[in-house]
């Protein structure tokens, strides 16, 4: 995965010029702490960002912030056209169109696979209970699972959940995704099945928002990496310039120490 | 292959453990002689058995079934058994079962009693096993508005009229819901069905009853006892508390301030004064805030400080159960766009009531058998009120034991039943299989 391959590099062209999401002059505090400052940050539809950084520099939160899961104290939030206020409707709207992948993979337990697939097209968008069900094994056919429908998650390996929950935001047709380290809490040997599911995302042009670690991924299937430390955007560029060309110096000691071994 | 110094060609077949370490030997050595101590407390604990059984065991054979009186009684045993024994005397459980049961409900009227029962049992099958249809459940939600005009009478049209309410409730529900939310919608509804109860049923049920007059006789609530009493009291509060109690629970984490302030100040208000004082509350205090001519009947009052009652407790056992949920659940939840009650309904509620069960189950034990406490405003509870009145009568005036221990076996097999179920479900429910 180290080399782009030529799929995903022939992905990378097809970027539009229509805007997914505008983040401007953003700001979030925890009480005295300003754990985002001034973020200001523009996705197109299609683009594949990678977000890296070191760990508490406020990558997950800032992702957070697209669905609402965290509030931003100032600035400007749009998602898909619409503005994230306290407004409850719009909240809802928006978290239906935007899927989130988490690190912990937060399947509904109680729930055979199927059933976690199906539930939010079944209340959310009220499609019909067959169709979803449709909809729900045509994913898992995707992610390369349709044996484990009628299991519950506990029975199912860590990379097998990481599928399912990618499958389970899938179902609801979103036009942007968030991974919100989707690798991290798996076996080394686990990670590529994720992986693999992911860049063939990917390659359908999908609009992704991926904070990890990962960054042969990164290198395969980002139009933009973003660089984040201590609650700011530090840099941004081409996966090929990023890892290549490090302008700033905060970015190059990361990258020795990440790639470094 | 020069310094391989061994190969095994067969495999060695599997060989028994030692003796001392299987079967009965084992058990007894680990479980009953496993020190000096424990050989000791063993061997009290035996004596102490065989004591007890040797003291009951005479009492108890010695039973006699068919007399007049305790005197009778007693004549049987010595008669049988010689001058000094002693014996049960069931005969009083056989000659006053029905007041145990029921209390001093009208004997003519027993077969609604029976047809009560039968339907409960009925209403709560398709409750408790989830292979029925579903649609059974229907019945279920009507049995209640059944059961209260068999057991207390009157006009049919009181309780269809009452059912009428709740159809207006759930149509002014309906129809705000999506424009207003749950709350404000759930809240409109209420006050609707209030000023229904209120104002139109008396009169419509008066039209109606010259109309087509449909009625059993009636019952006065003064008339129930028994397990009877125990049985209304403990299964409406049950079910009513239920409900309640997980409002309450949600209502505490709310973001509402007024939502979460009332909820506290419920919860830990009633938490914070024994039963016993909300029972006097029901009994005395409310007759002086309420005005004179309003018949509000002491069952019914007694029944609702109950269900507060084990509502309050309900609702600690389950934050203690949404307190387990792990946050990604909520957080997926929200991420997938489910609004507040659908995220409460289909993810966390089934989740926080499963690790829940124990302490809900345990809290409607509990309910159940403080019933019996109704004793303390002269309702006649099966323990202290029906025991009372029985030994009221001169034939059976010094017996203590045999009304006890019948009322107590009839507790336990309900409260087993209950503990029974419980871990049926716990075990029906569990998903952590690997």
């Amino acid at each position: 995965m180290s080399e782009p391959n030529t799929q995903a590099a022939r992905a990378q062209m097809q970027v539009s010029d229509e805007i997914a999401i505008q983040i401007s002059n953003m700001n979030k505090w925890y009480g005295q702490f300003h754990v985002l400052r001034d973020i200001n940050l523009t996705v197109q539809r299609g683009e594949r960002i990678v977000i890296a950084g070191p760990s508490g520099s406020g990558k997950s939160t800032m992702i957070r912030c697209i669905n609402r899961l965290e509030e931003h104290q100032a600035g400007q939030i749009i998602v898909d056209g619409i503005e994230l206020t306290s407004d409850l409707k719009n909240i809802d709207k928006v978290r239906s169109e935007v899927g989130m992948v988490f690190q912990h993979f937060n399947l509904f337990p109680h729930l055979t696979i199927l059933e976690n697939l199906t539930l939010a097209p079944i209340w959310v968008r009220k499609v019909p209970k067959r169709e979803a069900e449709e909809t729900a094994m045509y994913f898992l056919e995707k992610v390369k699972i349709p044996e484990q429908a009628n299991k519950y998650p506990g029975q199912l390996s860590g990379g097998q959940q990481q599928r399912v929950a990618i499958a389970r935001s899938l179902c609801m047709k979103p036009r942007i995704m968030l991974f919100d380290e989707p690798t991290s809490a798996l076996d080394p040997e686990m990670i590529k099945e994720v992986l693999d599911t992911m860049i063939e995302l990917a390659e359908e042009g999908m609009t992704m928002l991926c904070v990890t670690h990962e960054m042969g991924f990164a290198q395969a299937v980002a139009n933009r990496v973003i660089f984040m430390a201590d609650g700011q955007i530090v840099e941004q560029n081409n996966p090929h310039d990023f890892f290549n060309n490090p302008q700033s110096e905060r970015t190059q000691q990361f990258l020795s120490q990440i790639l470094g071994h | 292959m020069s310094n391989t110094s061994f190969v095994r060609k067969d495999m060695l077949p599997p060989a028994p453990p030692p003796v001392s370490q299987t079967g009965a030997v084992k058990w007894l050595r680990e479980n009953l002689f496993a020190g000096p101590l424990n050989s000791a407390l063993t061997v009290l604990g035996f004596g102490f058995a065989i004591w007890l059984i040797q003291a009951a065991t005479p009492w108890l054979l010695h039973s006699v079934w068919v007399a007049d009186s305790q005197n009778e009684c007693r004549a049987i045993v010595q008669e049988r058994w010689g001058p000094d024994a002693t014996g049960a005397c069931w005969a009083i459980i056989r000659a006053r079962w029905h007041q145990f049961l029921f209390g001093f409900y009208p004997i003519d009227e027993y077969w609604r009693l029976f047809v009560t029962f039968a339907g409960l049992l009925l209403a709560i099958l398709p409750v408790l096993a989830t292979s029925l249809p579903r649609k059974l459940l229907w019945g279920s939600v009507l049995y209640p508005l059944v059961a209260f005009w068999l057991l207390w009478g009157g006009s049919v049209w009181g309780p269809i009229l009452t059912l009428a309410g709740f159809a207006l409730w759930a149509g002014v529900f309906l129809a705000l819901q999506v424009r207003l939310g749950v709350v404000v919608a759930a809240g409109v509804g209420l006050v609707a069905a209030s000023v229904f109860w209120i104002y139109a049923v008396e009169p419509i049920e008066t039209g109606l009853q010259s109309v087509l007059p449909l009625a059993l006789p009636e019952v006065d609530s003064d008339q129930f006892g028994g397990f009877l009493l125990a049985l209304v009291i403990g299964v409406t509060a049950i079910v009513i508390s239920l409900p309640l109690g997980i409002l309450l629970a949600l209502g505490r984490q709310s973001d509402m301030l007024i939502v979460k302030s009332l909820s506290v100040g419920f919860i830990e208000f009633i938490r914070g004064v024994p039963l016993i004082t909300l029972l006097f509350t029901a009994s005395l205090l409310l007759q002086y805030f309420l005005p004179s001519d309003t018949k509000f009947d002491l069952i019914l009052r007694v029944v609702i400080l109950v269900t507060f009652f084990s509502a309050a407790y309900i609702a600690e056992v389950i934050r203690g159960g949404l307190a387990a949920l792990p946050r990604g659940q909520y957080e997926a939840a929200d991420a997938l766009g489910l609004d507040y009650w659908q995220a409460q309904r289909l993810i966390i509620m089934p989740q926080a009531l499963k690790i829940s069960i124990p302490g809900i189950v345990s809290t409607f034990i509990g309910l159940f058998k403080d019933t019996t406490l109704v004793a303390f405003v002269g309702l006649m509870d099966p323990l202290k009120g029906i025991s009372t009145a029985v030994r009221a009568d001169i034939a059976w005036k010094g017996i203590y034991w045999e009304p006890y221990i019948f009322v107590a076996v009839i507790f336990f097999i309900f409260n087993f039943s209950m503990s029974r179920y419980s871990m049926y479900l716990e075990r029906k429910l569990k998903r952590d299989h690997r």
